[in-house]
């Protein structure tokens, strides 16, 4: 394949990663790495580097067209991305010493819970309980708009989400993935952030725990303009367009459709990382 | 325009904070991420142009072929207007994106007086900047 033709056919995969991300909510950049290893054998180093490129891009530019206002704490974001940053670190740390075929293995067992939770509900749950005392110090209880008005809520469990938080950027970094279904998870489920406020948050934040560790990999050699720039503009054009028709078009199915293909995906990396191994 | 100077006239003291701020940031965060995309666009439109009937081969990891893996060879090639080096430094612009949110927020932070979070923010600002500028983890 001449370069040309791998740009043209990696742009059209990541347009519509970009693409079934958005309206989906999931986020692209799960299927990025598996596709570029997978469909287009391009070594794990170059994939990922290139799929964090494309999670910063939607991050921050879809980010705007997602703006729901009032629902992003952004004190909660910002404390928390010291436990993301510094996890990325660690990660990309690790990156150099874990071996491939354990890469694709995890990447498996992160493609199978993605696909799991996608197909969960999410009731917006109301927290009465006082809030963590961490929480209290660093302020990070809100409110947040609802049909009734202004509805606060008291934060929880502040160490636990920060421990969740730390995983999070540590898998961000070793697969280049955003991992907002980890980040949602911690916060929605651990500190009981209600659910529209956890995933605005989560978005907040993806962009600078990507940021952490691709910084670190431009310097190891893994972001190579050939594979990131496809990558990165069909992702990015994808994303913006699926912001744009959101809400025109049926997420059940799309959901269902995606939540498919990232089964299939996460088949595909166990074996690979297995029989590696082997 | 009329509702911007109606906005004006009704300044309230606390709306420093929050959904104004935030949106404003929100939108310099998606010109930046603009920009760097179509520096991005330019450099690509370059490569293809100049070695787009090469083959492809990108199976196996070789980061010593890598000569554009620190910001000063790429702001160097990118001035020579070497076409990769000019979409590795759309790339640079992107992650750099994120790292300037960080960093207004500071401001933010400095402007409303909260010191805890003006420290916990430029904590974060470091670790960016690490990463970025010395490339070590």
């Amino acid at each position: 394949m001449t370069i040309l033709a791998f740009a043209g056919w990696v742009a059209l995969g990541s347009f519509g990663a970009g693409l079934l991300g958005a309206l989906t909510g999931l986020g692209g950049g799960i299927v990025v790495v598996p596709m570029l290893t997978l469909l287009f054998h391009v070594d794990l180093h170059y994939a990922i580097g290139a799929s964090l490129v494309s999670v910063i891009a939607t991050s921050s530019g879809a980010a705007a067209a997602y703006v729901r206002e009032g629902y992003t704490n952004v004190r909660a974001g910002i404390f928390l991305e010291v436990a993301t940053t510094v996890g990325a670190l660690a990660g990309a740390a690790l990156a150099g010493i874990i071996p491939t075929s354990a890469l694709a293995v995890l990447f498996g067992l992160v493609l199978l819970y993605t696909a799991y939770r996608s197909l969960q509900s999410h009731a917006d749950h109301i927290v009465i309980a006082a809030p963590h005392p961490w929480a209290v110090r660093l302020r990070l209880d809100s409110t947040f708009p609802t049909a009734a008005g202004l509805q606060s809520y008291a934060v929880q469990n502040v160490p636990g989400g920060f421990a969740l938080m730390f995983a999070a950027g540590i898998l961000s970094a070793l697969l280049g993935i955003g991992s907002g279904v980890l980040k949602v998870l911690a916060m929605d489920r651990t500190m009981k952030l209600p659910f529209k406020v956890s995933t605005t948050t989560s978005n907040f934040m993806i962009g600078v725990t990507a940021a952490a560790s691709a910084g670190v990999y431009l310097h190891r050699g893994y972001i190579v303009p050939a594979v990131a720039f496809p990558v990165m503009l069909g992702v990015l054009a994808g994303a913006l367009l699926g912001a744009r028709i959101l809400g025109a078009a049926n997420t059940r199915w799309l959901r269902l459709l995606f939540t498919g293909v990232v089964v299939v995906l996460a088949i595909e990396m166990l074996y690979k990382g297995v029989g590696s191994a082997l | 325009m009329i509702t911007e100077a109606r906005e004006v006239v009704r300044p309230a003291p606390s709306r420093w904070s929050d959904t104004k701020v935030d949106q404003w940031i929100g939108r310099l965060l998606q010109a930046g991420v603009l920009a760097a995309a179509a520096v991005v666009l330019a450099g690509a439109v370059a490569l293809l142009a100049r070695s787009g009937g090469a083959p492809a081969d990108f199976r196996h990891f070789h980061p010593e072929r890598s000569t554009l893996d620190g910001l000063a060879p790429i702001v160097r090639g990118a001035l020579r207007l070497d076409s990769a080096a000019v979409v590795q430094l759309g790339l640079v612009l992107l992650i750099a994106t994120p790292v300037a949110r960080v960093a207004l927020t500071v401001v933010v932070f400095v402007l409303k007086r909260d010191r805890l979070y003006v420290a916990i923010t430029l904590l974060v600002l470091c670790l960016l900047l690490y990463g970025l500028l010395w490339g070590r983890a």
